[in-house]
């Protein structure tokens, strides 16, 4: 058994961390040190094919599934989309294919960041979600073929 | 209403009263309104006169023989006599009613590119140029065979008048550029431009979607052939938008749209078209919007231009003297010819980051690339933010904004 937990534990989880920030400097502050934190991704995968543009900035993103779960990687040019990238990264990678694509969202809407995904335009993340769930989708779906 | 023109000194506070918008608070602060240049806010006088229109005389125009209809219509037609006024054109003929600045450039690309233009023909555009003035020539371009010719700016977005008359060659047929650039704020020495490109029987279509608000603008005096702004950036309403032509050109062009309104005569055979300015006014127009626009213009021209450029520039200089104090920060654009627009980057900071902790603060600029992509190739940079200025807004508000400013450089830092 993997010891990753489920979609639904780790948005608990970050709603608690959440709730414990009283001011939106301390909760940007938290995103932006996520966003520092996250990862870079190689610049090898910084290719077009992996490019999800937006208005303003633009996000980066790989998948692979490795055991029938689904990894991601992914990348920006902005802090706080990083920020964001890296709690997306931290509830779906390592999933089980088929399970990404249901999932409701609803932490994001719970921390207050729903906005960021609102503006369509402005930022590649509501594309990423997106693309995070076909990824997911095509993946389930080779894992039921073979 | 008593007029603000005669005070002898700015009353900005007595200009904020009439903009009801400015008293909300945005996330528990006061709203700090610095997107102007994107749009502006709206007075009093322009939301009264679309309540007005709505309550009092609705009716569509030029038509109908009832009392309404000939309200209406004189209502519309007084707006198109104060924009002839406002902009100095000859004729209320040569005033076109547009949705904006992009529809009329596209009305001057397809309608007159159309018969005008063909294969090895040159269109001369600017390095500066929002994406509405570009795209349109494309369009054309590759129907017709056209080549499209860009005039190089400096690092600081001056427009480079030596290269520009080099590309000049009797294959120029038109040149179209920017007054005031709406992603750096500098404006282009249009009156050399068009002696210039006359000079080689070329014409010339000025963007005015920035300059209008900010600058006298005297179309007969630039002696251009196309002048198009958009209303919504001059404190009127969206949708409501001008295209000035000189008339012996929009007589030659075929109509840009068909329909109702712009017909003389219609058979399952053959149509004949109206006069100028219906002629390219197809259907039922914008008519609250149109109407309110005049409002906008009065109230500008009520204020004051001259007096409005003073508080604009003492603004400009203001915030270019104190954001020019932050660590890391840099202006493009900073030249001494330009409208209220300070566009400027943070090292080691995304543009789109500062509007999102600056949005949180209740101050609203512009980030991104401000829809003209190949300006932000040339200069190397993503995308920029932008802070735009009105006649109603203050040296507080750019504290405010410096304050702000600091705190994204603590947060991100």
């Amino acid at each position: 058994m993997s010891s990753v937990s489920s979609i639904p534990s780790i948005e608990e989880e970050i709603i608690e961390e959440f709730s414990l920030f009283d001011s939106w400097e301390d909760k940007y502050e938290y995103i932006i040190d996520m966003g520092k934190k996250l990862a870079p991704l190689p610049d090898e995968f910084k290719k077009e094919e992996n490019k999800i543009r937006g208005c303003q900035s633009t996000v980066w993103m790989v998948s692979e599934v490795k055991d029938g779960r689904v990894y991601y990687k992914a990348d920006s040019d902005a802090v706080i989309v990083k920020g964001l990238i890296s709690m997306l990264i931290r509830v779906f990678s390592g999933q089980k294919a088929g399970d990404i694509v249901s999932a409701d969202m609803k932490f994001i809407d719970e921390i207050g960041m729903s906005t960021h995904l609102a503006q369509t335009r402005s930022n590649g993340l509501r594309s990423m979600i997106k693309q995070m769930k076909l990824d997911d989708m095509a993946w389930n779906a080779a894992k039921n073929q073979s | 209403m008593e007029s603000v023109m005669n005070l002898s000194r700015f009353d900005v506070q007595k200009i904020r009263d009439q903009f009801p918008i400015l008293t909300r608070s945005v996330k528990g602060h006061p709203l700090v309104y610095l997107d102007n240049a994107a749009t502006s806010q709206k007075p009093k006088a322009v939301i009264d006169a679309l309540t007005d229109y709505y309550t009092g005389y609705n009716a569509n125009i030029h038509r109908g023989i009832h009392t309404l209809a000939e309200e209406a219509t004189a209502a519309f037609e007084r707006t198109r006599e104060t924009v002839r006024s406002f902009i100095g054109a000859s004729a209320v003929e040569e005033i076109i009613f547009t949705r904006g600045t992009t529809e009329s450039i596209n009305l001057v690309a397809s309608s007159w590119g159309r018969t005008n233009l063909k294969a090895g023909d040159e269109i001369i555009l600017s390095s500066l140029e929002h994406h509405s003035n570009i795209v349109p020539w494309h369009m054309i371009a590759e129907a017709t065979g056209a080549k499209i010719k860009v005039v190089p700016i400096n690092d600081e977005g001056e427009f480079q008048f030596d290269e520009f008359e080099k590309l000049l060659s009797a294959k120029t047929k038109i040149v179209s550029v920017v007054h005031a650039s709406n992603a750096l704020g500098v404006i282009n020495p249009v009156k050399k431009i068009i002696d210039a490109a006359h000079r080689f029987g070329a014409v010339v279509l000025i963007d005015g979607a920035q300059s209008t608000v900010h600058l006298d603008i005297d179309v007969t005096e630039l002696d251009c052939d196309f002048f198009a702004f958009s209303g919504h950036k001059v404190y009127g309403p969206t949708g409501a938008g001008v295209l000035y032509g000189r008339r012996t050109l929009l007589e030659a062009m075929p109509p840009f749209q068909g329909g109702g309104e712009m017909i003389r005569e219609v058979t399952y055979e053959k149509t004949t078209y109206n006069d100028l300015p219906y002629k390219f006014e197809a259907g039922t127009p914008n008519i609250a919007d149109t109407i309110a626009l005049k409002a906008a213009l009065d109230f500008v021209t009520e204020t004051g231009k001259a007096a409005i450029r003073a508080h604009e520039d003492t603004l400009l200089e203001y915030a270019t003297t104190e954001l020019k104090k932050l660590p890391g920060l840099k202006i493009h654009g900073d030249v001494e010819k330009k409208v209220s627009v300070v566009s400027f980057t943070i090292e080691g900071i995304h543009p789109q980051d500062i509007g999102i902790l600056l949005d949180n603060q209740g101050i609203a600029v512009r980030t991104g690339h401000h829809c003209a992509e190949p300006l932000m190739n040339r200069l190397c940079i993503p995308g920029t933010s932008r802070a735009s200025f009105a006649m109603y807004n203050t040296l507080e508000e750019i504290d405010s904004l410096v304050r702000g400013l600091q705190k994204v450089i603590k947060m991100m830092r």
